[in-house]
């Protein structure tokens, strides 16, 4: 059955780790859906956020695999479909506006807690932060105006409460 | 192992050796030999360059570890590969940057596949230059990266010290493979002050398990002991964990059948009742029987290749699966498995055997062993004097040493060997399995050959693959590495030759070695005919030309003494032995076929 995981990864913060971790999904034809990376609170080490389809078997072998590479510290991984996650992107529109437009643009834009952080004469961008789901929702309604471009940073997630979380601190001093 | 070394991740603090003793101030190269000597390093293969050449300016004051010269880079890279194959240890290669690393690439890729370990040290255009695609550099760590457990290239001289001891562990911990070092030339001439060789490596990333939980080693024995038709599937994790003892002791003592892969010919004793010799594509009709017709399969250090389950949907299909092997990912990966033990198998088998009984096998033992009267491994010899090449394995079994320690190259000539030689002994075979890299063999004997200088090393080899890497016969003659090369020359690419012929209507497309002229005619393979071609080289004469023993034979009422006499005295020898042209190996299974659909040859 096909499945969407966000696995998060703790790696060596050294050059090439990315493509090491990029080269492992493509040598074996695995998809990524989405990929980000960032530091951590410890210099040393980067975080990241990796979105995979797959069956179990896929899922699986993504999670040894990157278990088994020398720069990756921890792994974990949630099905996107039943854990608790927070699970967020950044998405930047920018959308044609007249000037007569632009009320109702700001007027969806509130609704989804988004944010203008541009307006020119003839277009406007709109920044919001949310989920998978909030964000396909912002996007559908102002397409009718015309978006110009889109730019989304791409997931990245956290699980709630303590239980399932990676301690940075304890792979570093 | 995270926790550990938490305090150590400072590499400004490592300027002193933990037991307060003050470092030496050692420039890069002097770092590298000082490496090498601490690593417990006897012996280095490799090829000089101007990125590597202030380590090189060094290699001969160390009167801990010999450097070996071999005359291509791939020819050192088989050679450590051979040399760690045959005791365990990591084999080391240096070499210099662009082609010198490129050179290289093949025996990664070929280590990482067999599980090998070795380590690449490779010099790099300085770091200034790195990225100005300056002279003879190549993204070294770019291009190996996925033939290599993991690879460095350093940075600063400071890095230096603690990144060689993470490669030494690296290569030779957990699953074994292949890493590469990458040193750029300014980083070998600048001088560290206060330098100490680290005692432990810095990798909080990197677990190994050895033991598989108790729990589950007692659900496998449980599982096992419920069994009225169990098999042991046993692979190159037997050798890789010196581990043959306790696989002994575990079949002798719970009465269960063992065959192994390619990978692990020498893990049981092939003369053992219990052994049913290699399974898979070229595997024996019982074997693969017995893998179709078992109830429990354990799989002992074996990874489920597609050589060994042929169409997996149909691979034992009555069997509940154990899997032993040090690598998560293994497990599950081509057959979905009931008892995974993940651990090094030496200590899994070591937490198994006590409670291990004698099996009831009593209705089991004696079907296989109808089988192996009913479908034995065969040939027939022909009434002329041809030589059969499957006759030429059993005289070379026959003729050498106890200990004799066998390499291959890749084809036909391989799977015979792997067939009619008797193998009783782990690391006396080293062939190239997962690549199946044409032109390893011989290097490969004259690693194991430096490793045990006294032992026979005899490479059985076909005359295409041969060619591949025929001037380390130079080498084989500077350093008098005796290794015995026998060529089974059928004047083709055999191996390709069968497939043409079994599945490609014999469009014997450029795979006739034999010289065009009289070559073409020879597809019906008169005997006489092929004994008068022409082949190029004369293999004989070239050897001479290298001042090595050089022979050929081409007639069966000869063979036997030619062995003799090439097997015979300290010295390099090639014999060429000129088989029937047109031989396949048998029995078969088609790739992708399953183990049922075995084609078995000879009517
Ligand atoms: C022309 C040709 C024909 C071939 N035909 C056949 C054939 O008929 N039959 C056949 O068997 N092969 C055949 N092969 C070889 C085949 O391609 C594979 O290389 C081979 O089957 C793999 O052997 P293995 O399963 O023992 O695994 P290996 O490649 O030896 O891998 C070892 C396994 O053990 C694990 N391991 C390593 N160290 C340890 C440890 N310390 N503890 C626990 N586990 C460990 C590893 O993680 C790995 O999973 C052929 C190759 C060629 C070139
Ligand atoms: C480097 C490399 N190139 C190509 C192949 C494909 N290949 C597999 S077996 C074989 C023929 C080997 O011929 P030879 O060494 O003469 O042995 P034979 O099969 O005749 O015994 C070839 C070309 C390979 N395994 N390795």
């Amino acid at each position: 059955m096909m499945r969407r995981h966000i696995f998060y990864v703790l790696v060596e913060n050294r050059s090439g780790v990315l493509a090491r971790v990029a080269g492992l999904f493509s040598a074996r034809g695995f998809n990524i859906e989405s990929l980000t990376v960032g530091e951590t609170d410890s210099p040393r080490i980067s975080r990241m956020t990796i979105v995979v389809p797959g069956d179990d078997k896929i899922l699986d072998q993504v999670r040894k695999q990157l278990g088994k590479l020398i720069d990756v510290h921890d792994v974990r991984d949630f099905s996107m479909e039943t854990h608790d996650i927070v699970n967020r992107e950044l998405v930047l529109c920018k959308v044609n506006a007249e000037p007569s437009q632009r009320g109702d643009i700001v007027e969806i834009a509130n609704i989804f807690r988004a944010r203008i952080a541009d307006v020119s004469p003839q277009s406007m961008i709109v920044e919001a932060t949310g989920s998978e789901n909030k964000i396909a929702g912002l996007l559908k309604l102002l397409a009718p105006y015309g978006i110009i471009e889109v730019a989304r940073s791409g997931r990245v997630a956290m699980a709630r409460g303590n239980n399932e979380s990676i301690q940075n601190a304890r792979a570093v001093a | 192992m995270a926790n550990e070394s938490a305090t150590k991740m400072k590499p400004k603090a490592k300027k002193k050796k933990e037991n307060g003793k003050p470092g030496v101030d050692k420039r890069g190269a002097e770092i590298v030999i000082d490496a090498l000597e601490q690593e417990g390093v006897e012996v280095v293969f490799g090829y000089p360059g101007g990125a590597i050449i202030d380590v090189f300016d060094l290699i001969n004051q160390s009167d801990k570890f010999q450097f070996i010269l071999t005359r291509h880079e791939q020819g050192a890279i088989h050679m450590a590969e051979g040399y760690a194959r045959a005791t365990g240890k990591v084999g080391v290669v240096l070499v210099t940057s662009g082609p010198g690393a490129t050179n290289t690439v093949t025996g990664l890729a070929d280590a990482m596949m067999d599980s090998t370990p070795v380590v690449v040290i490779s010099g790099q255009v300085p770091t200034a230059l790195i990225g100005n695609d300056a002279f003879q550099e190549a993204d070294v760590v770019g291009i190996t990266r996925s033939v290599t457990k993991h690879n460095y290239l350093v940075k600063t001289l400071e890095e230096l010290p603690i990144l060689l001891k993470n490669t030494f562990h690296i290569a030779r911990s957990g699953r074994q493979g292949p890493v590469v070092i990458d040193i750029p030339k300014d980083i070998q001439k600048h001088t560290l002050v206060n330098y100490a060789y680290p005692d432990k490596p810095e990798l909080p990333g990197y677990h190994i398990q050895m033991h598989a939980p108790l729990e589950k080693v007692e659900q496998a024995w449980k599982l096992i002991h419920s069994a009225k038709r169990p098999l042991i599937y046993a692979g190159g994790g037997v050798i890789n964990a010196d581990a043959a003892d306790e696989l002994f002791l575990f079949a002798t003592k719970a009465n269960i059948p063992v065959t192994t892969t390619l990978m692990g010919l020498g893990a049981f004793p092939e003369t053992h009742p219990l052994s049913l010799l290699m399974l898979g594509m070229h595997g024996t009709v019982y074997a693969n029987k017995a893998v179709q017709n078992c109830d429990v399969l354990i799989a002992v250090g074996s990874r489920f290749d597609d050589r060994v389950t042929g169409k997996l949907e149909e691979f034992a299909p009555h069997a509940k699966i154990i899997h032993m092997d040090i690598d998560p990912s293994s497990i599950s990966k081509n057959v979905k498995v009931d008892v995974d033990l993940v651990g090094d198998v030496k200590c899994i088998l070591r937490d198994l055997n006590p409670f291990v009984e004698r099996c009831d096998t009593e209705a089991w033992l004696p079907q296989l062993d109808e089988w192996k009267r009913q479908y034995p491994l065969r040939f027939v010899l022909p009434d002329n004097d041809l030589i059969l090449p499957q006759h030429l394995i059993q005289l070379i079994d026959e003729l050498a040493d106890d200990n004799a320690i066998i390499t291959s190259e890749v084809g036909q000539h391989q799977m015979w060997a792997a067939q009619y030689y008797t193998f009783t002994r782990p690391r006396t075979w080293i062939t190239s399995g997962g690549l199946g890299t044409m032109g390893f063999g011989f290097p490969a004997a004259l690693g194991a050959q430096r490793a045990f200088p006294g032992r026979q090393v005899i490479n059985v080899a076909g005359d295409g693959s041969i060619q591949m890497n025929i001037q380390e016969l130079a080498t084989a003659m500077y350093y008098n590495l005796p290794v015995k090369n026998i060529i089974s020359n059928n004047g083709w690419l055999g191996m390709v030759r069968q497939w043409q012929d079994m599945f490609y209507g014999k469009n014997y497309s450029a795979t006739n070695l034999t010289l065009p002229a009289r070559g073409a005619a020879l597809s019906d393979a008169s005997a006489s005919d092929w004994m008068n071609a022409e082949y190029l080289p004369n293999f004989a004469k070239l050897a001479e030309a290298y001042g090595c023993w050089g022979r050929k034979v081409t007639k069966r009422g000869e063979l036997k003494d030619a062995i003799r006499e090439c097997l015979a005295g300290d010295q390099p020898a090639l014999l060429d032995v000129w088989v029937a042209r047109e031989e396949n190996v048998y029995p078969m299974v088609p790739a992708g076929a399953s183990l049922n659909q075995m084609i078995e040859g000879m009517a």
